[in-house]
This record gives C-alpha cells, structure tokens and sequence, in this order.
C-alpha cells in the first residue's frame, strides 16, 4: 500500500507525470540565474562571490510555485477520504507526500543548480558547498511545503497566502544552508539538516491534522 | 476551565473584566512612562536613550506573550476543542504583532546611537523578525479561513508549528555572539540597578494588563458577530 501510494504520488508529481506534474519551478529556478547577472551586471567577482546565496534565493521561490498542486486537488477529488476508509491514516498519507514531493523536485533541482552555478560563475567549492546545503536542506523545504499546502488546500487566494506562510519557517533553513558559503565550511549545513529533520518530524502530524479539520469543515 | 466554555459566562465576567484590565493598564503604562521619561536618571553607559527601553522591554515581552497564548489557545482548541480557544488565539494575534513591530521599531531607534547601527542580522533581532513574518501569516490564514468557513483548527495548527520560534528567540543570545546583550534579568537576579528595574516592572506589568484588556475586548467584538450573524440567518430562515 506504501509503496503504490507513493508511486501514484510520484506519478502525480514527477515533471512529465502522468497527471500534468510541470517543469515549470526548475524553469524558474534556472530563469533567476539567468535574470541575476543582468540586474547586477556581469560582473565576474561579485557573482562568484553572491551567485551561491541567488540559487538559495532561487531554490526558496521555486518551492512557492508548486504548493496548490500538492495537497488541494486529491482534497477536492476525496481521495483522502477513500484512503481514510482503507484505513490509511492522515499522517501516513502526508510523510509519502512529503517524500513523493521532495523527490519529484530535489534531486533535479540539484541537477538544474549546474548550470546555474556556470551562468554565475562559482567556484568549485562554492558548487559543492551549495549542492551539500540544498541536500540538506530541500527535505526540510519539501516538508514546510506539504503542511502549508494542506493548511491552505481549499482556500481561495492560497497561493499568495502560502508564501507568506513558508517564508517564515524556511528561515532557518536559508540562514544556516546559504550561511555556510560565507563561512567556507559545512557546520551550518549540519544545522540545516538538523533543521529540516525537525520539520519532517512535524510534518506528517501537522499536516494530517489540518486534512482532517478541512474534511470536518 | 469548561465552566467558561459557555460564552453567557464568560461574556458576563469579560464585561467588567474588559474596561477593568484597559484602564488600570493605560494607568500603571502611562505612570511607568513618565516616571520613565522624566524621573529615572540616564544611565552611565547608554545615557538618554536608555529611556525607550521602557517601552522596548514591554514590547518585546509582549510579542512573544502574544504568540505563547496564541500557541496555548492553539493547543487548548485542538486537544479539548474548547469553543472560545479559537476565538482567544485570533484575538490575540493583531496586538501581538503591533507589539512585536514596536519592538523591533524602538529597537533600531535605540540602536542607532547606543551600536552605531539601524538593523544588525544578528540571532535576536532576525528571529524577533521572523515572529513578525509568523504573525502575518497567522493573520491572514485566520481571516482566509474565517471568510470561507473553514475549520478553526487550521489556523490553530499553524500557531503551534509556529511556537518552534518563541526558544529560538529566547535563548537566541546565548546560543548565538549576539551584539544584543544577554539576558538582564534571570531568576532571582538582576544586572539591572532597582532605579531602573521598578519603573522597568511597572511599565511591563502596565502594558500587560492592556494586552489582555485589548484581547478581551476583541474576544467580545469576535463573539458579537458571530450573534449577529446568527441572528441574520435565523430571521432569514424563519421568514422563508
């Protein structure tokens, strides 16, 4: 049962899936790196030296844009309700969900940030230490983005609202992941993981809650 | 604690206790910030500007008050689903927030003399800047929900996901080399001259009391449109 749910979830999700999952946030990711050097001017230094922060900046939009497909259209269609009826609790349901959605967009994320990291210029270090972070800190992201889908799923105007939600709570994520580049060392990156541990842990819960109130209205 | 879940009780306590909390707090916050302004001599160090502290150390104690009882309020609704949890949570959150930017406001007024600076990305102040982005978050998933009917319990989850920043901010100048000073004021102890400390005591104690009439009073206006809208509905039914 795990397993298929996650495949369908996969399905779901996955750029090119079976149910119109879209290219669209690594598209943008990418579109920032693009835009980054004519705002600031091609510069070679100075985008060695910020271009590491723009992809963190970057990677943190680009988990806005999907937030309205993750949870709002299986509650709309009551796939949650059937699932509750096979017995399949809540909480289950949102940890395949969070796993499903990181996933479907961290690991090309982390594929995207190549070339990104060329149109700006960085160091090799600098790549490493951006590619461990976004590691470390994309399953925290992903988490923070199922349970701020499923507390707006079903109301109007979410998307604006979910953004103002999740950049509150990936703070700490984007102060100790993009922190480490200025340090040149990984201890922050040990405190994004440790981060983004704690928010899967909250995850499941918060977010099964809030399925549950949705459906007793 | 039930026995207030019937709102006729509380609103008949709420009544007298409203005007009660507004005006001994206005009192004792304005007698804290004269005495403050005109009365406390200027300290050693900080010299004149040690005065805004008055409305800064209350300020920042309210903000994060603010967001305790939201979570408490939180956690109260979703274990024993207490009807006016919700109510108290929601009524809190708008003061919170005005207090938490008037914190963050007096702070950087303060820090431009006394560190030579408006804004430092330090631990304390960006986390204090964090409650304010939760806050609005709150604030605008509460009034989302309200508008279309939603559950209750929506807004309280996401009090109590957002509790996770109120350690943070507290231990956030210990954790972290901060230029803001570590804590003044431990249990039983005090770096603070009593000079300052009382007038210190009054201001917070004076503001308080004004958080929880403000809150009161927005619990009452809460309540009274969800009557009226009760009443509307059932003179629109009975007339069908």
């Amino acid at each position: 049962m795990i397993g298929k749910l996650l495949m369908r979830d996969l399905q779901m999700l996955l750029p090119g899936g079976r149910r119109g999952g879209t290219m669209l946030p690594l598209l943008f990711f990418v579109a920032v790196a693009v835009l980054y050097p004519f705002a600031v001017g091609p510069d070679a230094p100075l985008l060695a030296q910020t271009g590491g922060g723009v992809i963190w900046i970057a990677a943190l939009l680009a988990a806005i844009l999907p937030l309205d497909r993750l949870i709002a259209p299986d509650l709309e269609l009551g796939v949650f309700d059937q699932l509750a009826l096979r017995g399949v609790s809540e909480e289950m349901v949102v940890a395949i969900r969070v796993l499903a959605h990181w996933l479907s967009f961290a690991p090309l994320l982390l594929i995207a940030t190549l070339p990104a990291a060329a149109l700006l210029g960085l160091e090799g270090d600098t790549v490493r230490l951006v590619l461990l972070g976004l590691l470390a800190g994309t399953p925290g992201l992903a988490a923070i983005g199922v349970m701020i889908a499923a507390l707006t799923a079903g109301l109007r105007g979410g998307a604006a609202l979910s953004g103002l939600m999740l950049i509150p709570l990936a703070v700490p994520i984007l102060i100790f992941g993009a922190g480490s580049l200025a340090r040149a060392d990984t201890s922050g990156i040990a405190y994004a993981g440790a981060f983004s541990l704690l928010l899967i842990a909250i995850a499941p819960f918060a977010g099964g809650a809030a399925i549950r109130a949705a459906r007793e209205g | 604690m039930h026995g207030f879940a019937n709102p006729k009780r509380f609103l008949a306590l709420a009544k007298w206790l409203t005007p009660l909390l507004l005006v001994s707090g206005l009192a004792l916050a304005t007698i804290a910030l004269v005495w403050g302004l005109f009365f406390v001599p200027p300290d050693r160090l900080m010299g004149e500007t040690v005065r805004i502290l008055f409305i800064h150390v209350p300020a920042a104690w309210l903000g994060m008050g603010g967001w305790t009882a939201i979570a408490i309020s939180s956690l109260v609704l979703l274990v024993w689903k207490h009807p006016l949890a919700s109510l108290a949570a929601r009524a809190a959150a708008v003061p919170g927030a005005v207090f938490t930017a008037l914190c963050l406001i007096t702070g950087s007024i303060w820090g431009r003399p006394t560190w030579g600076t408006w804004w430092e990305w330090d631990g304390r102040l960006t986390s204090m800047l964090v409650l304010l982005f939760l806050y609005f978050g709150y604030i605008a998933l509460a009034q989302a929900v309200s508008r279309e009917g939603g559950s209750s319990r929506i807004p309280a989850i996401f009090g109590l996901v957002g509790a996770i920043n109120i350690p943070i901010i507290n231990r956030s100048v210990v954790w972290w080399n901060s230029i803001h000073q570590p804590p003044s004021i431990t249990v039983g102890k005090s770096a603070i001259d009593p000079a300052f400390l009382i007038p210190l005591g009054v201001a917070v104690l004076g503001f308080s009391l004004l958080f929880g009439g403000v809150v009161l009073a927005r619990m009452r206006a809460l309540l009274a449109e969800i009557q009226t809208e009760a009443r509307l509905r059932r003179k629109a039914s009975g007339s069908e």
